[in-house]
């Protein structure tokens, strides 16, 4: 294979995709051959060594050759194969063998620059041409070449050619699909408009594949992008007498300085950026996209992993529910009420299947709109997806790394997919709301950090809800009373006091929820600002009202602890209770469960 | 950004999410350049600090040098250094360089490649799950003790790359690894984009891969800009000879070259003089697919 690269020279990664048998294989390795890339005397042996045995010669042998070379270890660069050209190397990165693996394609795929598409002029578009064209456009990859190969089994015939063009851009078009940048009719066994121009095909004027890939370009700095990094954790190594408390993470757009004024999305808490950290790196006042980098703020604030660094005025996304397009490789099909993971930059939730807008299937000739209830393995979809908790994110279009995904099924990944669209939830008021009281909350002169510190754990809103007379006011008692028993600065806030004061002017009728609601979350926002352990209880606010509440208070943690839950309930609560249990297990439960999420101490 | 700076870029996120996802991680450490350079990344992605054990599987044969090399940089970095050894087979003297001279055909003699598989698969095995004893380095005293530690470790992180050999190429970042310690190529999950497989089964571990995009010349190319020490064995030291690669004393030939430093080893590699000999061929006990099958029980 050919000898490695040099650090420093330009790469671009590719990968050949297409149904099997359209001809990867044979493009690959006559590209090899006519770029020079292969070792001295390689495709001597492998003629001669099919003459020996009375094969007929094929290109692709010569990939068999090179892997077995692999497999003992002969060459340098071997598990990339390359080509070069005079502009830059191409490495290969899935070699066409495994494809079959739709699983492997995909892991391939997505460290992709650019890609070639082979579909077999003779047999046409099939299942995997349509398929791998979708994943192609879905996992971002934007530069795309189709060859339509084997033109000397159609005459080379422009009708043909022009026909699969036509076909294969209908059917991208009919699913929002990228198109791709060139069409060219190849032959791939006889090298024609691979490296060499066709004198037998000279109705056709566009670039060979060779050309067509040299004018492809790297992906520009994402720099000059609005600000991006997804927090990856936020480290602290005080055992090793270390006391920086540092937001570290990669910043996957835009770029940041010292002294810049930051937010952090969901939460909307904001501080300014101390400085920048490292190890054996010289000191620096900036940093930009692409960087794995780690800051410390002037304001210590919480912040946790998933929320998005960003600029206030330049703010991601938030929501419980976006449209997505994505495929699914999942044995068991992808349902509506089962309960999923989402993983999407650095942030994982719980997300369910809201709706299909349709399911398209790559076997049928046109992208037809499936009428199904579920996304069954390799199926491609339109979707809309609803987390429990708002996350921040990007449409696709804006934030490469902000908008797209996959799902969790069991301990595996299944599914992927990128986000077209923000959908409106219903919070959206409360959490601008939200957003505009934390941008502009004017903060004293004791930090969130210095003030965890002293009262020996974080704040958190502890929500009992359930219907009248379940027994929610003796457990939310009880609970307080352990807490602050054990030192913590616990404070029961029941509802009614909160309707006979803040409340007093309001009619308690339906009409009014909404505002009763709001009020509540703002008077436990105080306190949790205060540094409370805050457990409420209340008949007023009930669990359907608990994703306004959170909306409202997205800056810090709100539990919910249902007691005699309903059946239709089921899911929502963090905690649940018959209401018969002694108060002791609800209060071991909670302290568990405050432990698990970092809220108070071990 | 140069591709050394992209490649640390990615290794430090890989890092950085096993830190993450797995509360009994550990880093596998060979005192090799690659495992070196790893640690150093370790550096990189915790600011400094290395917060998760070093495991070394110490066969007995490593050159006397590497030994010393690894308990300096332990004690200077600071790091949980632990050490798994199959002592029952050492013991018992039933390995390869113990029985070379014994006639072929008896039945006490002990093959290079069965010697690897008790003195690194089963140590390695075994260390890892917690079923045998660890010795860990008192960082106060300089010495080694038995360690209280014996839970199993769920995440390792290894120095594999892509370009060592043909069966890595079909590595994932984020591999797992079932019970048994086997590697199921087929059946490996997707990784799409930065989300790795991070979830995983009861009983069941994932490798970890930070390394997987570099060649060696980057890894040498890397050690020049940062200037990581690395053992002595890698240069010439006036013999005509240095080690490419390292392993056991008895089963480890060095190449012949009279690069002195890392400069000069980057020369050489960039020549293409050792184009076609493959990195690892010093090590006699790789056979065409000995390695693939020892990785896939789980030596690497
Ligand atoms: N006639 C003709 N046959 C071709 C051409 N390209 C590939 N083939 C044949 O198509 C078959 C499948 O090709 P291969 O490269 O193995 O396909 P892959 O499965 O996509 O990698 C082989 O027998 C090739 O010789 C071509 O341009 N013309």
């Amino acid at each position: 294979m050919p000898t490695a690269t040099k650090t420093g020279q330009e790469q671009m990664n590719i990968v050949i995709v297409g149904h099997v048998d359209h001809g990867k294989s044979t493009v690959v390795g006559r590209l090899f051959a006519d770029t020079g890339s292969l070792p001295e005397g390689k495709l001597d042996a492998v003629r001669k060594e099919c003459e020996r045995t009375g094969k007929p010669f094929e290109y692709a042998f010569l990939l068999d050759a090179l892997s077995d070379e692999q497999d003992q270890g002969i060459t340098i660069d071997t598990a990339r194969s390359f080509f070069k050209t005079k502009k830059r190397d191409y490495i290969i990165i899935d070699a066409p063998g495994h494809i079959e693996f739709l699983k492997n394609m995909i892991s391939g795929a997505a460290r992709a620059e650019a890609a070639v598409l082979v579909i077999d002029a003779k047999e046409g578009v099939r299942e995997n041409s349509r398929r791998h064209g979708y994943i192609l456009s879905m996992l971002g990859v934007r530069q795309i070449i189709v060859c339509v190969n084997k033109m000397d089994l159609v005459k080379r015939d422009e009708k043909v050619f022009k026909q699969i063009e036509k076909e294969f851009r209908d059917f991208l078009k009919e699913i929002d699909s990228a198109q791709p940048k060139e069409f060219i009719p190849v032959c791939a066994t006889l090298g024609e408009n691979l490296a060499a121009r066709s004198k037998e095909m000279s109705w056709y004027k566009g670039p060979t594949l060779l050309e067509a890939l040299d004018e492809f370009s790297k992906a520009p700095s994402k720099s000059d992008l609005p600000l991006r990094m997804p927090v990856q954790a936020v480290y602290k190594f005080v055992s090793q007498g270390d006391d920086r408390r540092i937001i570290a993470g990669r910043i996957e757009a835009g770029k940041a300085k010292v002294g810049d004024k930051v937010v952090f999305l969901p939460s909307n808490k904001t501080s300014t950026i101390k400085s920048i950290e490292g190890f054996n790196v010289a000191d620096r006042q900036e940093i930009g996209a692409g960087w794995s980098t780690g800051f410390t703020l002037s304001e210590e604030i919480y912040v946790t992993r998933g929320e998005i660094m960003a600029r206030p005025e330049e703010a991601p996304l938030v929501s419980t529910r976006f449209r997505a397009n994505m495929i699914w490789l999942g044995k068991k099909a992808f349902t509506e009420g089962r309960d999923y993971k989402l993983k999407i930059h650095t942030q994982s939730q719980p997300v369910r299947l809201h709706k299909i807008n349709k399911v398209i299937d790559a076997s049928e000739a046109k992208g037809d709109a499936l009428k199904k209830t579920d996304v069954g393995r390799h199926d491609v979809a339109d979707v809309i997806l609803e987390t429990r908790q708002p996350i921040a994110f990007d449409t696709i279009s804006l934030g490469e790394a902000t908008g797209r995904f996959v799902i969790v099924d069991g301990y595996d990944i299944a599914g992927g997919g990128i986000i077209t669209k923000v959908e409106t939830d219903e919070k959206e008021s409360l959490r601008a709301e939200a957003q505009a009281r934390n941008f502009n909350w004017i903060k004293g002169g004791v930090s969130q950090e210095a003030r965890s510190l002293k009262v020996g754990h974080a704040p958190a809103l502890i929500m009992f809800v359930g219907k009248e007379g379940v027994g929610k006011h003796k457990y939310a008692r009880a609970v307080e009373s352990s807490l602050f028993e054990s030192g913590k600065s616990a404070y029961m806030l029941d509802g009614t006091n909160v309707l006979l004061g803040v409340d007093a002017d309001l009619v308690w009728v339906g009409a009014t929820q909404a505002e009763l609601v709001r009020r509540f979350a703002e008077v436990a926002h105080i306190l949790l600002d205060a540094g409370h352990l805050v457990i409420s209880t209340t008949n007023a606010i009930g669990l359907a009202d608990f994703s306004s509440v959170q909306a409202l208070l997205p800056d810090f943690p709100v539990l919910a602890v249902e007691i005699n839950p309903s059946k239709s309930t089921v899911g929502t609560a963090d905690l649940r209770f018959t209401g018969k249990e002694p108060e002791s297990e609800l209060i071991q439960s909670i302290t568990d469960l405050l432990i698990k999420q970092n809220i108070i101490p071990k | 950004m140069d591709i050394l700076d992209q490649l640390e870029q990615q290794s430090v996120y890989i890092l950085r999410e096993g830190f993450r996802h797995f509360e009994r991680l550990c880093m596998l450490w060979s005192i090799g350049k690659d495992s070196t350079v790893l640690l150093w990344l370790a550096r990189k992605a915790f600011f400094g600090h290395v917060p998760f054990p070093l495991v070394h599987i110490d066969t007995s044969y490593k050159i006397p040098e590497m030994i010393t090399y690894r308990d300096q940089l332990a004690m200077e970095y600071k790091l949980t250094m632990i050490v798994g050894q199959n002592e029952a087979v050492l013991k018992s003297g039933k390995t390869f360089p113990n029985t070379q001279n014994l006639p072929e055909g008896d039945p006490n003699k002990v093959s290079r490649l069965e010697c690897c598989g008790l003195l690194k698969r089963e140590a390695l095995t075994n260390t890892l799950n917690g079923s045998w004893p660890r010795k860990r380095l008192n960082l106060k005293t300089g010495k080694y003790e038995l360690d209280a530690d014996k839970e199993p470790y769920h995440g390792v992180i290894v120095g594999a790359r892509a370009d060592e050999e043909g069966s890595r190429s079909k590595e994932r970042y984020f591999s797992p690894r079932d019970k048994n310690n086997l590697w199921d190529i087929g059946e490996q999950p997707p990784e799409f984009w930065n989300q790795f497989k991070t979830d995983f089964a009861p009983g069941t571990h994932v490798r970890i891969h930070p390394l997987l995009d570099w060649t060696e010349l980057h890894i040498w190319e890397y050690i020049k800009r940062e200037k990581i020490p690395t053992v002595s064995l890698y240069y010439d030291q006036g013999s005509g000879t240095r080690y490419r690669s390292l392993g056991c004393a008895p089963c480890q030939a060095p190449i012949q070259s009279t690069a002195k430093n890392v400069d000069e080893v980057i020369a050489e590699i960039k020549s293409g003089k050792l184009k076609n000999i493959a990195e690892r061929s010093g090590r006699l006990q790789d056979g065409k697919h000995g390695l693939e099958e020892l990785r896939r029980e789980g030596y690497m």
